[in-house]
């Protein structure tokens, strides 16, 4: 059946145009040259967090209490089977860094569609029927705007509790407004076209109309931020960890094993520096590749 | 003009009322009794508690509560911190300054390094400088802010030991505040090597904070400059035969500055984001530290004034900046 119905030529010719979409999205793309390396980047790191436990030389939560802060291997006193170092209490710090990849990751992904999905909705709602449910929505996400994210997120994980979970909800809901606002003005920008006309004249219903004809022709915009949305949740997550509500220890996450490190930075440089390190390193490849869908995805700023 | 402010109150009183019952309803969506968290003991008879709760107004309706919390609000009474049992208002603005100081000595290194760095890469674009800035930008604009002040203490105030690792100045110094500013107080002194110490103390954490700013506004500056050359009035200075430094400084910067007037003030969120991070790890006695430091010994009513005037604040700048925006720009009419 799915065979039969992929043959018809209306079916083929969809198959063509999105393949010169992404063909033409690829060379967009791949003309920055910042963007592609940070895509590389970014596609080792998820491997590295799928293959944690096969890739980490140590567990990541193991105290090696003969190898209290042993410098990294190529300073005197450096051990082999601790190429990074160990923490004040004989962890490896590199197998935590492997294994910390995998909660920024998870925190990105579950930040970003939370948000995504909550501000989609909201948006599609305030754009389309507009109105007084517009006003109300416009209304609260400029409070939740009022606040300096970050402030916000802390009280609010005050509130609930430190621990991961709570982070990523409260980043979530900080971050959210910004989607509505978005979906909101495309949906806007483009309510009046023709094909939305002429959708509505065939007949379509409402939910048919926001989700089949306007959604899609949103959406650019929508990943860029989104893009960048993922980048900074895994900054303010690693934040929220450094002052100790966010994932609590033992839990290898970057910004809270710098909250463990930070009492020994003048004795010991590699407990502090190399989970800075890798946040910046995964926020910039996330950044670099936001550049680039930026330039592939927006036609107003597609060189002519 | 006139009529574009009050449009622009009308929208933003409806939003601090929001923002007040948010920071109001944060304290009783805690879970436990507000009277147990505050009062910090653990047994209490029945008679006693229901005491403090009359004491407190905890017994009244809801509404009732958030209309006097309001009321105190609006004549300057945001209530009183658990832990030191003073006015929130008067520890706020005892801690204020600063925090301003450390954001204006912030965003001033942000503007006097940004807007040069990101007018010359557009000008030279394509360069080798231009390509140093943007990715100077895009570094800066992904750093982990408080890891980046460890790195500098590491370096600093550890390996090369030039400046001291916490506080706004030497404990050898002492005076009484005038303005709250450390620069000017120290100054004012007259106490030898004062104002050296408390430049010391202060050089780091406004790097620190400075650094997203820097990278937002150099970025901004350079894309609002591109754009700027592209268009015809740059190119007719240009076929006038006018100095490039002419049609760059008079015709093309005095338009690009104008979204760059915006992103500046926009800085000012981001700048009370960044102070929470930097005071907590340069103990810069501020109000980022004050908050965090709330929260951990969980004092709710500071918490809650804390945030409400915090957003208070970043509301008026930004109205702020608006208007601004409108005496720069002549081309945007408030009516």
């Amino acid at each position: 059946m799915v065979q039969a119905t992929d043959s018809t030529p209306a079916a083929k010719a969809a198959a063509s145009v999105r393949r010169r979409m992404l063909g033409e999205f690829w060379f967009y793309f791949s003309e920055n040259r910042g963007a592609v390396i940070g895509l590389w980047v970014f596609v080792a790191l998820v491997v590295i967090a799928i293959f944690a436990p096969l890739i980490a030389p140590h567990s990541p939560i193991h105290q090696y209490r003969d190898a209290l802060l042993v410098p990294p291997v190529w300073q005197e006193g450096g051990r082999w089977e601790f190429l990074l170092g160990t923490d004040p209490v004989g962890r490896d710090v590199l197998s935590r860094l492997i294994y910390g990849s995998r909660f920024s990751l998870f925190i990105g992904i579950v930040v970003v569609t939370v948000a995504l999905t909550f501000g989609i909705v909201l948006g599609l709602i305030a754009g389309y029927f507009r109105g007084g449910i517009d006003i109300a929505i416009m209304r609260v996400m400029d409070i939740i705007l009022a606040f300096p994210s970050l402030l916000l997120a802390l009280v609010l994980v005050a509130i609930l509790g430190p621990g991961l979970m709570n982070a990523m909800i409260a980043i979530a809901l900080v971050y959210q407004p910004h989607f509505v606002r978005l979906t909101r003005a495309s949906v806007m920008s483009e309510m009046n076209r023709d094909y939305v006309v002429s959708a509505k004249v065939a007949g379509a219903k409402p939910f048919y109309l926001m989700t089949r004809t306007l959604l899609p022709n949103c959406v650019a915009p929508l990943i860029v931020q989104a893009t960048l949305s993922f980048s900074n949740a895994i900054l303010d997550a690693a934040a929220l960890g450094f002052l100790g509500l966010g994932a609590q220890p033992p839990t290898p996450e970057w910004g809270t094993m710098l909250a463990e490190a930070r009492e020994f930075i003048l004795r010991a440089w590699w407990v502090v520096t190399f989970p800075g390190l890798a946040i910046l390193i995964t926020v910039l490849a996330i950044n670099l590749m936001g550049d680039g869908l930026r330039d592939a995805l927006d036609p107003k700023l597609k060189r002519s | 003009m006139l009529k574009f402010l009050l449009s622009r109150l009308a929208v933003l009183i409806p939003t601090f009322l929001g923002v007040s019952i948010i920071a109001f309803s944060f304290i009783r969506l805690l879970p436990g009794d507000p009277v147990m968290l505050m009062s910090g003991e653990r047994v209490m008879a029945p008679e006693r508690h229901a005491e403090i709760m009359h004491e407190l107004g905890y017994d009244r309706p809801l509404p009732v509560q958030y209309l006097d919390y309001l009321g105190g609000v609006l004549t300057g009474d945001f209530g009183k911190s658990v832990v030191t049992k003073r006015p929130v208002v008067d520890d706020f603005f005892k801690l204020f300054p600063a925090t301003l100081e450390l954001s204006l000595c912030a965003i001033i290194i942000a503007v006097v390094l940004g807007i040069p760095a990101g007018v010359l890469a557009a000008v030279k674009r394509g360069s080798f400088f231009d390509q140093t800035v943007t990715g100077a930008a895009l570094v800066g604009y992904s750093m982990p802010i408080f890891w980046w002040g460890l790195l500098l203490i590491i370096v600093f105030s550890g390996v090369l030991q030039w400046t001291p690792v916490s506080g706004r100045i030497s404990l050898l110094y002492f005076f009484k505040p005038v303005t709250g500013f450390m620069l000017i107080d120290s100054l004012l002194s007259g106490q030898k090597g004062a104002f050296a110490s408390a430049v010391n103390h202060l050089i780091l954490p406004a790097i620190v904070l400075a650094t997203i700013p820097l990278a937002v506004i150099a970025r901004q500056t350079r894309s609002a400059m591109l754009e700027v050359l592209g268009e015809d009035y740059v190119r007719t200075a240009r076929a006038k035969g006018l100095s490039p430094l002419r049609v760059v400084g008079l015709h093309a910067l005095r338009n690009a500055l104008i979204p760059v007037i915006t992103t500046v003030g926009l800085q000012v969120g981001v700048l009370m984001a960044g102070a929470i991070l930097t005071e907590t790890i340069f103990s810069w006695p501020g109000i980022g530290k004050w908050m965090v430091d709330s929260v951990s010994r969980r004092d709710y009513p500071v918490i809650q004034s804390g945030l409400l005037i915090i957003a208070g604040i970043i509301m008026m700048v930004n109205l702020i900046v608006d208007v601004l925006y409108g005496l720069v720009n002549p081309r945007i009419s408030h009516d």
